[in-house]
């Protein structure tokens, strides 16, 4: 019997979903499911590119403040009076820009990401200050804001465009890292990066890429940030690196590299993001709903390594009885 | 000198998004040139000044966070007027005071069919989204403490009048004093709307020609954390040896401001001022730390909140200016311009009559 920890995490979503629907009045509401799912979309989005990060034995702590930064430069370009359409890609640059430092500091200068994007989490955040300073820029053009916020769905679905987007991200991200060679060399550098570099493996490029996507995909998350709330301002999405890095956990994506599965990651951010809403939904209090997950964290990381001391405990003593 | 094939991606990625950049600016842009700032949020609704308050109204209370200690005074308060009319309160709120953590509630408040939310809003517009939905599902919206956009609520139950706090809080440490010295101020956090509103006060206090020997050398950010405050302050006092006065709009900061001054080589050096809570600031009166600070009874500002929500959920009043309605025991209250509603002028408290209150 070998059940996996990603199936497990899938179970246990889809059993907080039927107790939602079976208990709380509510949560089987279109704008209440609308609304769960939307509301932990630039999470989700940042998972994506974590997933494959970790995989390949590395971090990026940056993530929320790229986020940041992307809002606060969305807003005080509009502010100024640039076009939206002119915003998005720029921001979107600035995003690659933030990839490339992260990388480039990981690959040439041979630090390990932990350091390099704990450093960058803070230049990031500090130079979202600095672009906005501290207030809040509103008033961003309907056009686009109603594509992100939670009362616009795909018609006849609970499914708002900013979760549409992760399906699609979520499902190239799935056949990118389970069925191509660029996948596997992840898996490969996760496990053992000498061994890999000496297959033949572009490591540096790989990682360098993988930051990159990291930094556009957390920019973009900062335009949607923006315009679902209505609200540019330096401080966005602050903490949010750790709710990442926690979903992709709970998905039993390991972080010592090497293991895991894009399932898994989806399943971790969907979890979190079901349980929060039913917690709330029945009044549960903050402090629980942080103890809750904690305790769902702490089992993530613990089972995988309890499954596999039992199941060698089982073969020895299988061994000493037959010898 | 071989072209680095991250050198070369990276080239193309830019190339790739500057393209996109000039097809999508092809397409005409969309600038800022067409935002609508409405008044505040109105319904076509008559008020029917005669009409009973309604039985069995459940009211919502929705603080910037739930450890706020003076936002939980103001909805226990707000919870117990609510059982005076038969109504149910409860208080739900997120752990942190950042602006998007109040959304989550919003909607859950939505769903379970809560007859009227009064929020402290972390961020005026960060929740408007989310409680305009709310009053399309006729739940009625009050803000309190810290206002909303006006677009997006029907009420403010103010505590004061913004300008009659910023500026008073300048006269106080201004008497203190004796009109000189540099002077510091200990906020909330950046974006606190009623912070920066009463800040803006001070500010514009300041420029009268009777504070020209004063200077406002800096505006610190505690965020209403405890420790923040402390380190804070701390950090005000290394970096300004000069300073003479702080004021700490926020109850969390004036308590842990005072905390670091009280027996520190500051003590009797520095003069604090600004808004406490008197069980909180007490000891810090009593031992000299503080001379006086000022506030008003947050039970009446719950109280008046939850009468006001009652009143608009009963359909007494609609939220347009000249509307009256009674506040129970607090007696008659008018709606002022933007739905506005003012709770009174706030109270100093000092040695003399520190212990006639408990809060």
């Amino acid at each position: 019997m070998k059940l996996r920890w990603d199936t497990a995490v899938g179970v246990l979503l889809v059993a907080v979903f039927l107790t939602g629907l079976g208990t709380t009045d509510g949560f089987a509401s279109r704008d209440n499911l609308a609304f769960a799912f939307n509301d932990i979309a630039e999470v989700a989005l940042m998972a994506l590119p974590m997933t494959l990060l970790v995989v390949a034995g590395q971090v990026d702590l940056s993530v929320a403040s790229m986020l940041g930064l992307g809002s606060a430069l969305t807003g005080q370009l509009w502010d100024a009076g640039w076009a939206f359409e002119t915003i998005v890609p720029v921001v979107l640059l600035v995003g690659v820009a933030g990839g490339l430092i992260n990388g480039w500091l990981v690959t040439r200068v041979g630090l390990p990401s932990l350091a390099v994007t704990i450093g960058t989490l803070a230049l990031y955040r500090g130079l979202a200050s600095v672009v906005l300073g501290t207030g809040a820029i509103t008033d961003f053009p309907e056009t686009y804001a109603k594509w992100a916020v939670d009362t616009t769905t795909v018609p006849g679905t609970f499914l708002t465009y900013p979760v549409v987007l992760f399906i699609v991200l979520a499902a190239i991200a799935a056949v990118v890292l389970h069925a191509t060679g660029l996948g596997r060399s992840l898996f490969a550098i996760g496990a053992q990066e000498d061994a890999a570099y000496f297959a033949g493996i572009r490591v540096k490029r790989v990682k360098l890429l993988l930051f990159v996507v990291s930094g556009l995909i957390s920019a973009f998350a900062g335009v949607v940030f923006t315009l679902r709330y209505g609200s540019a301002r330096a401080d966005n999405g602050q903490g949010f690196e750790m709710l990442v890095i926690a979903s992709v956990l709970l998905g039993g994506v390991d972080f010592d590299g090497g293991k895991g599965t894009l399932f898994g990651a989806v399943a971790g951010v969907l979890l979190i993001g079901v349980l929060k809403n039913l917690l709330t939904l029945n009044d549960v209090a903050n402090e629980v709903q942080v103890i809750v997950t904690g305790l769902l964290l702490v089992a993530s990381v613990l089972t995988p390594r309890l499954i596999t001391t039992v199941s060698a405990w089982r073969h020895r003593r299988a061994a000493a009885s037959t010898s | 000198m071989k072209s680095s094939p991250a050198r070369r991606r990276a080239a193309a990625t830019a190339a790739a998004v500057c393209a996109l950049a000039v097809a999508l600016a092809g397409c005409g842009g969309t600038t800022k040139k067409d935002s609508d700032n409405s008044g505040p949020a109105r319904t076509d609704a008559k008020a029917d000044p005669g009409a009973p308050l309604k039985k069995g109204l459940k009211l919502a209370f929705l603080p910037k966070q739930i450890n706020n200690p003076y936002e939980k005074l103001i909805d226990q308060a707000g919870i117990t007027a609510a059982g005076e009319f038969g109504g149910k309160g409860k208080e739900v709120g997120p752990s942190d005071a950042s602006a998007s953590s109040q959304v989550t509630y919003i909607n859950t408040l939505v769903q379970q069919r809560q007859d009227a939310i009064l929020i402290a809003a972390n961020d005026p517009n960060a929740v408007c989204g989310p409680l305009k939905q709310a009053m399309k599902k006729d739940i009625k919206v009050v803000a309190y403490d810290s206002d909303t956009a006006p677009a997006c609520r029907q009420l403010f139950i103010n505590q004061a009048g913004s300008e009659e706090i910023g500026r008073s809080q300048v006269q106080h440490l201004a008497k203190q004093l004796d009109y000189k010295g540099e002077i510091a101020i200990l906020s909330a956090t950046q974006n606190a709307t009623n912070q920066n509103t009463w800040i803006r006060f001070m500010q514009d206090e300041l420029r009268k020609p009777a504070y020209k020997n004063m200077k406002l050398v800096k505006t610190v950010y505690g965020d209403d954390d405890d420790q923040k405050s402390f380190q804070e302050t701390q950090g005000l006092l290394k970096a300004y040896p000069k300073l003479k006065g702080i004021i700490a709009p926020t109850t969390v900061g004036i308590a842990a401001a005072a905390r670091y001054i009280s027996g520190s080589s500051y003590e009797g050096k520095v003069v604090l001022n600004g808004l406490g809570t008197p069980n909180q600031m007490r000891k810090y009166v009593k031992d000299g730390t503080v001379a006086q600070f000022s506030l008003w009874d947050p039970k009446k500002l719950g109280y008046l909140g939850s009468y006001a929500a009652a009143a608009l959920a009963s359909g007494q009043i609609t939220g347009a200016e000249g509307e009256k309605f009674k506040a129970g025991k607090l007696g008659e209250y008018t709606v002022g311009e933007n739905g506005e509603i003012i709770l009174g002028p706030p109270t100093v408290f000092d040695k003399s009559n520190i212990d006639k209150f408990d809060f």
